[in-house]
């Protein structure tokens, strides 16, 4: 067991799989002389060379596309967009390329691309930069989303990511690359569809993704000072979603609360939410909550901001308000 | 318009060309009965007056160079050789269609063919050309990508940024630019602040060339294989400009109200079949019985393509979700 920073682990994968098959390449806005805005690439260009790391114009559309295109010619890209907020201008290449040529061509093609790219708020950078928008991209049938919350989980959803054959949007998050964690030194994969229990407990289920699954565990560490034993469920990835693994934790606990950074108003979390109405309703033993993003253009302002982002004592108090 | 003849070619591929060209405009206008008859749905957007670009650009391609073009793209699929019965059969919504019956008319693929897709957002397809042509390159290939586009893609951004991806990047890629006059029913004059549209291309240092005779299938092949030498030669993408027109609306929901008949007539008069035919006669490389010949063939064609669409099953209800994921 090694302990490694969410950047580092992410970087392990991208290496690993730049090593094993060359006609692995990674493309996006700074990733090469830079070192990519996150320092996730740096040093790549100088190791793997400019045609395999390749600086692309600010072009979201354009280098996305291109990115497909190479994968549907059978090249195994891994494109980074700088942050999901600019994944919108390349919406049309993922939404109606990526998503949808394998369907549309009965099967003939496939997208074998990883699209890594940053969500999250919490940096003071306002409305266009905050964004959290995986939940948009979980809606599309053809990609899949995922959503890793620490440096294990990185390393072993992107060997999943690299080796899929489908389109793939790995979504870090901007404040978790810091963040250290146990990585097994033996090889492992993680596979898609497979939510993790963070923290077991019997009291009341707490369902988070992404950055919010720290914060869950810190709420539930406030929660024993209540005498509240609660359950933390990492989904890991929102598309396949992997519901067995909520709804037997609801079954045990009989509660439930959903938490995720994102806007509230219509956001993964109700889709959570209806998952457990529909299959655990009887086992409900009041209603299935969710506590997300307020319902606002991100502020700049830091203390504007802070009331933006759930955080540990909100998951906390809404825990409370179901006993 | 010149009355000679590309002396190159040998007599039988004359009368390929003729004949795939008529394939085209005969499959069309059965579709759009078909489309009359409800046997068809949706957009059918027909290619008809514009068979000299298909067919003039995609003749001197090689099996593997690849397609990738929009949602007008019945033309380019049978130029291409696309089997005719499978077109007709995905106009249809039929299983046995060229994309099973989940594409349509807008969403043709035959990868074997290398036709990589019609694709129906505008300008959507353009990153995905160069895209096939950064992997020819990164795997020292020296196929080409044809990337059809009309008059209408060129003022989306993604025509911009592709053009200058592959610019920049020195990707073999040929933009052909199907000028009709048209983007749906708004005049290039007032969409482009540049109607000289291959002008364009001079932004992203692309070499280009406006053919202004498109509805002469020679003198759309004589500059579509200059653009393939110079592709071929590893100078990058080219960008050429076909002039051309639509003698039928944007779609089968057209009523044709923005333009005039006296601007449509003089085009007519410019059939891009009767031009080629009249020029082989011209100059004793095929009879009035010959064309006949190949008329009847061509209907034949047409009729056993509706006869296996119309007698084809629809898929199944569990194809509904096979095909969504690798």
């Amino acid at each position: 067991m090694a302990q490694l920073t969410y950047r580092d682990a992410i970087r392990a994968g991208l290496e690993e799989a730049l090593r094993s098959n060359p006609e692995v390449f990674i493309m996006g806005e700074d990733v090469g002389a830079y070192g990519g805005s996150y320092a996730v690439t740096k040093g790549f260009m100088e190791e793997y060379g400019e045609e395999r790391i390749i600086d692309t114009p600010i072009a979201e559309s354009g280098f996305v596309g291109t990115g497909i295109g190479a994968a549907i010619a059978g090249m195994s890209p891994i494109v980074e967009i700088m942050t999901i907020n600019f994944s919108l201008l390349a919406m049309d290449q993922i939404v109606h390329i990526a998503a949808k040529a394998r369907y549309m061509s009965g099967g003939q093609i496939s997208v074998p691309i990883v699209i890594r790219t940053v969500s999250g708020g919490g940096n003071m950078l306002a409305a266009t930069h905050s964004q959290s928008l995986e939940g948009w991209y979980a809606r599309v049938p053809g990609l899949k989303v995922v959503t890793p919350s620490n440096a294990a989980d990185a390393l072993g959803l992107l060997r999943s990511a690299v080796a899929d054959p489908n389109p793939v949007m790995f979504v870090e998050h901007s404040l978790l690359y810091g963040s250290r964690s146990e990585v097994p030194d033996e090889h492992y994969t993680i596979p898609f569809g497979s939510a993790r229990v963070a923290r077991s407990g019997a009291d009341v289920s707490i369902i988070a993704y992404l950055r919010r699954v720290p914060i869950s565990l810190q709420a539930a560490e406030l929660l024993e000072d209540d005498g509240i034993d609660a359950e933390v469920i990492d989904l890991r990835t929102l598309l396949p979603l992997d519901t067995q693994t909520f709804i037997d934790s609801v079954h045990k606990t009989n509660r439930a609360v959903v938490v995720e950074e994102t806007w509230e108003f219509g956001g993964f979390a109700g889709e959570v939410i209806a998952q457990i109405n529909e299959k655990a309703f009887d086992s409900l033993d009041g209603p299935a909550l969710r506590v997300g993003g307020a319902n606002v253009p991100t502020p700049y302002s830091r203390p504007l901001e802070l009331l933006t982002i759930p955080t540990p004592e909100m998951v906390a108090d809404k825990v409370r308000s179901l006993f | 318009m010149s009355t000679s003849i590309d002396s190159t070619l040998p007599r039988s591929e004359l009368l390929t060309m003729l004949r795939t060209m008529k394939l085209i405009r005969r499959f069309e206008e059965r579709s759009a009965e078909h489309y009359g008859r409800g046997n068809i749905g949706g957009f059918l957007h027909l290619y008809i007056g514009e068979e000299a670009v298909a067919v003039g650009v995609i003749s001197p391609l090689r099996d593997d160079d690849k397609i990738v073009t929009h949602y007008r793209d019945h033309g380019h699929a049978l130029a291409r050789g696309m089997d005719t019965a499978a077109c007709m059969a995905e106009l249809f919504g039929k299983s046995t269609g060229v994309s099973g019956g989940k594409g349509g008319s807008m969403h043709f693929f035959d990868v074997e063919k290398g036709f990589m897709g019609g694709h129906a957002i505008v300008g959507g397809q353009l990153p995905l050309a160069v895209g096939l042509a950064f992997a020819n390159r990164y795997r020292g290939e020296d196929s080409l990508v044809v990337c059809f586009l009309g008059d209408g893609a060129v003022n989306e951004g993604e025509f911009h940024e592709s053009m200058n991806l592959a610019s920049l990047w020195n990707l073999p890629v040929l933009f052909l630019l199907e000028n009709n006059g048209f983007g749906m029913g708004t005049r290039v004059e007032r969409a482009s602040a540049q109607p000289v549209i291959h002008r364009l291309a001079d932004r992203h240092n692309v070499r280009s060339h406006r053919e202004e005779n498109g509805q002469d299938v020679f003198a759309v092949r004589e500059a579509a294989l200059d653009a393939i030498e110079y592709i071929r030669d590893g100078n990058g993408p080219y960008f050429l400009e076909v002039m051309t027109y639509r003698f039928r609306g944007h779609s089968m929901a057209d009523p044709i109200e923005y333009r005039q008949q006296h601007e449509v007539e003089p085009w007519l008069e410019l059939d891009p079949i009767k031009l080629l035919s009249d020029r082989l006669l011209a100059n004793d490389l095929t009879t009035a019985d010959e064309i006949n010949a190949i008329d009847e063939d061509v209907e034949n064609e047409v009729n056993e393509a509706i006869q296996f669409a119309l007698e084809s099953p629809f898929p199944k209800p569990d194809e509904l979700y096979s095909d969504i994921y690798a």
